[in-house]
């Protein structure tokens, strides 16, 4: 199932008209943690309204499809989202449009997933991008941003920025990473761009001086060759500057992960992108071969695309073998396990967030269910042949498909 | 939703290629191998190298996308294909930051072992003319300590260096006391005098122990003679003694290769196997001390050598594939050489050679010399890679000299004539001692050279089974890999 992390709120008072957008973070009504202006108290229930109001809370929260009765006394911020919603708890974080009462959960603090959208303009046109770029001014998202930080547990494990180009605005975007190396020192930091920014030596000399502990920029890279590259980005001269990218980084120092996503453009020439990524950067940090999410561009471009996993799975496993025997970590994600060669099975990860992560019915059968990536619940998900159930006697037959 | 374009839309920028630097060598009708400018290997038709050259390719030919991948062409005003290359190539030539890493030490030349092939001319009498003193020693340290190498490897040699282990306990001593770099110690010896008292100094002071063992009994006991007979026993016992107080990986062995063992290699992997050492380093016999005096060097050839090397290759392959993990050593670093870009400074694979920069040798007499082999020459009256003497010269005039400058800038194979543009120059090296000692030329004919011979006969030797025998590649490629 898919989580709803865009809503709009079924009543709300007491916002100031000078300000067109809030950042929320959602209490639990007997938290003793100290207050801070954008805390709402949570209320799923009428006497929870009632305690929130006894507990002195100036703003409340209800996740409700009921009707609620606040007392004419009340005269604090409110906002009351439906049941739906009901996932949202202690110390997660929202951005509240005054006028239109649209919301969106910003950060949940009890998900391993959390990303931050920063923008969503972009410098590539991707044939399979899920999240399709926008030419719009979109830089008050930023600003949401830099409001939500100081309201994000520092015990936060991992923070991923993703976009759009998450470098359109790179100062601006910069500062916001600057903020998380003092507010978040023990957070793992993922950036995702597309790295044609780093071809600018101000822009990665920048990028260095943050100096956050744990930070990694996350790079696609879809072949060893410029034009095909190019075509899968639709940007002429892009591999270059991502190239230029990449090595700049390292060059500095920096963590680099490569991403590649594997469709019908990529898929069928992955050994040979792999063997040239571990001759050629065996330096970076990461390599991540990743299955197409089914959604956006993908549903558009799926006569281009579509590329059924089971028919590239010996070229995957001899890409994994070609990192793997450079000393490179190589992971692959967004694939099941059924669908894959089992030598890449150890490298095959839980990659898919939690918020749109699901399982067919097959998959209550099988034995590797615990350890598996699933599929994707966006978009128009696809499904390989090889989907099957794993269990110890069908893993003693030949490997299926192929 | 804009239009999204065709391939062919993005193939534009490319139409201006320029050519990036490549070596090739015709393999056969038709063939060729190419290398790019860090030593990656592809094979192009004639037709494919002359449409190449000539810049007849375009996006979609299948050639282009070769080349590309390749590191051979780029557009003309992109920037990474360029930078990449840089930037692989900066990472080969780092060995040349640590300079002069490696300080050996002849604390003695004598010997009580009497081998036809030795390469330094032991001697068998008076202490008092053919052992390092204390002084010269001191001095030695004072050098070694200015080189500028963070971590040095202090290595002894001889004759046997166990003749005169008082003055390796004075050296270690010394080097210990010393700070300002991290020391690694090595004794290369016989082991046909090693005993507790030794074993328990090199425990102490984290000595590494390494030795010759030219193969079983009687292969080695001919190569290697002395009172007794019993050389072989001797550095067994030291080997396994040695393995089982110092740890498994605490001895080294090495072999040289003779006429006699040439048609014995099977049997001399065996012995270094049952012994249950993790390789072996298959040596030829280097042109130099005895082994010249004695004609020992000139009684095989390159082409017999390679054939020896070959057999014994196959047989260490043929090990791994019954599954006991089994190195030889030299493919091993010229596997890392050819499947990396990790820095190696082995002596015989860099270039500017490994002669001072790589490292200094302090004769028993105080001369300091530019390799081990600069030494073994002027045993035999050739002093072109005696640097000076640790009484009149510093690290800097020593590494300074005319004599060494002129000896590297020579002999450059990024430059030489046949080196520079052969197709396996990246993975090669620079070798003035030998092309000195065998052509009486720093630079030497490499056509005449029974070191480029070897050299271009393993490599070559290495990529026929990278491309061919796949189960045999994935061992290689795993000793490339660490």
């Amino acid at each position: 199932m898919t989580l709803p992390l865009y809503g709009t709120a079924s009543h709300s008072a007491g916002f100031c008209s000078d300000k067109a957008r809030s950042v929320v973070r959602l209490r639990a009504v007997e938290s003793s943690a100290e207050r801070h202006a954008a805390d709402f108290a949570l209320a799923r229930t009428s006497v929870e309204v009632v305690r929130a109001i006894e507990a002195n809370w100036p703003s409340i929260f209800v996740v409700s499809d009921g009707s609620i009765d606040l007392p004419s006394t009340f005269d604090g911020r409110l906002v009351a989202v439906p049941l739906k919603f009901n996932y949202l708890g202690d110390g997660d974080v929202l951005g509240f449009d005054h006028s239109s009462r649209k919301f969106r959960t910003l950060f949940r603090r009890n998900s391993a997933h959390n990303s931050f959208l920063v923008t969503e303009r972009c410098n590539n046109y991707c044939l399979m991008c899920s999240q399709p770029p926008k030419d719009v001014d979109d830089r008050w998202i930023l600003s949401e941003i830099k409001e939500s930080l100081p309201l994000i547990d520092p015990a936060t494990r991992a923070l991923t920025f993703t976009g759009g180009e998450t470098l359109s605005d790179s100062e601006d975007f910069i500062a916001v990473l600057t903020e998380c190396r003092d507010r978040l020192p023990t957070t793992a930091i993922q950036v995702l761009t597309n790295g044609r920014a780093f071809a600018n030596s101000e822009i990665v000399d920048a990028w260095k001086d943050i100096g956050h502990p744990n930070l990694m920029a996350a790079i696609p890279v879809y072949a060893s060759v410029d034009h095909v590259h190019d075509h899968v980005v639709q940007a002429k001269g892009a591999f270059d500057e991502t190239m230029l990218g990449i090595l700049k980084l390292k060059d500095r120092g920096q963590r680099v992960e490569i991403r590649v996503v594997l469709h019908a453009l990529t898929a069928p020439i992955i050994e040979e992108t792999g063997r040239w990524i571990a001759r050629n950067l065996p330096f970076v940090d990461h390599v991540a071969l990743m299955g197409l999410e089914n959604t956006g561009f993908a549903i558009a471009n799926d006569a281009m695309l579509w590329m059924d996993p089971v028919d590239y799975g010996d070229g995957l496993a001899k890409a994994v073998d070609h990192l793997s025997a450079a000393g490179v970590n190589v992971s692959v994600y967004n694939l099941p396990k059924c669908v894959l060669p089992k030598s890449v099975w150890s490298h095959a990860l839980q990659s898919i967030s939690d918020w749109k992560n699901g399982f067919v019915d097959e998959c209550d059968r099988c034995d590797e269910k615990n350890s598996c990536s699933g599929f994707f619940t966006t978009g128009r998900p696809r499904f390989s042949r090889g989907v099957r159930a794993i269990t110890s006697t069908r893993r003693e037959l030949s490997p299926l498909a192929g | 939703m804009a239009r999204f374009l065709a391939p062919e839309a993005f193939s534009a920028a490319t139409e201006d290629l320029s050519l990036l630097p490549f070596n090739l060598e015709r393999t056969g009708t038709n063939q060729y191998l190419v290398s790019n400018m860090v030593g990656d290997f592809i094979r192009l038709t004639e037709d494919e190298l002359n449409r190449l050259v000539d810049l007849r390719i375009r996006p979609g030919d299948g050639l282009y996308e070769k080349a590309y991948a390749a590191h051979l062409v780029t557009g003309t005003n992109q920037k990474a294909q360029r930078q990449l290359l840089a930037a692989r190539l900066r990472s080969r030539m780092s060995f040349l930051q640590q300079v002069t890493p490696l300080h050996i030490f002849v604390v003695t030349l004598r010997c009580e072992h009497s081998c036809p092939y030795c390469q330094v001319s032991r001697q068998s009498t008076d202490r008092s003319r053919f052992d390092m003193s204390e002084e010269t020693a001191i001095r030695a340290l004072d050098i070694a300590f200015a080189s500028p190498a963070a971590r040095i490897k202090i290595e002894f040699q001889g004759g046997e260096p166990l003749l005169n282990f008082p003055l390796i306990r004075t050296i270690v001593a010394d080097a210990k006391a010393r700070s300002g770099k991290k020391v690694d110690l090595v004794i290369a010896s016989n082991l046909a005098l090693l005993d507790d008292v030794v074993l328990e100094f090199c425990k102490a002071n984290n000595i590494l122990l390494s030795t010759s063992l030219d193969g079983p009994a009687d292969l080695h006991n001919k190569n290697r003679p002395r009172p007794g007979g019993n050389s072989h026993e001797l550095a067994v016992a030291g080997i396994r003694r040695g393995r089982e107080i110092l740890g498994p990986d605490r001895v080294g062995a090495l072999m040289t290769t003779t006429e006699a063992s040439l048609e014995r290699v099977d049997d001399i992997i065996d012995e270094y196997l049952q012994l249950g050492l993790d390789g072996i380093f298959l040596r030829p016999l280097s042109p130099f001390g005895f082994a010249i005096k004695t004609k020992q060097f000139a009684k095989y050839d390159a082409q017999k050598w390679l054939a020896f090397y070959e057999r014994g290759l196959r047989r260490v392959l043929e090990i791994n594939r019954q599954g006991t993990p089994f190195r030889e050593f030299y493919a091993a670093l010229l596997l890392t050489r050819m499947l990396s870009d990790r820095p190696i400074g082995y002596v015989d694979l860099r270039s500017p050679a490994g002669a001072g920069l790589g490292a200094l040798v302090y004769n028993y007499d105080g001369s300091v010399f530019a390799s081990d082999e600069g030494r073994m020459l002027a045993e035999t009256g050739d002093d072109a890679f005696r640097l000076g003497h640790v009484d009149h010269d510093s690290y800097n005039s020593l590494i300074l000299s005319d004599k060494l400058i002129g000896a590297i800038s020579s002999s450059l194979t990024q430059c030489a004539p046949e080196c520079s543009t052969c197709v396996y120059e990246s993975h090669c090296g620079a070798d003035p001692v030998y092309h000195h000692a065998t052509q009486d030329d720093a630079l030497g004919i490499k056509p005449l050279s029974a070191f480029c011979a070897r050299q271009k006969g393993i490599m070559g030797l290495l990529l026929d089974i990278l491309e061919k025998s796949p189960e045999d590649a994935a061992i290689l490629r795993r000793w490339a890999a660490s």
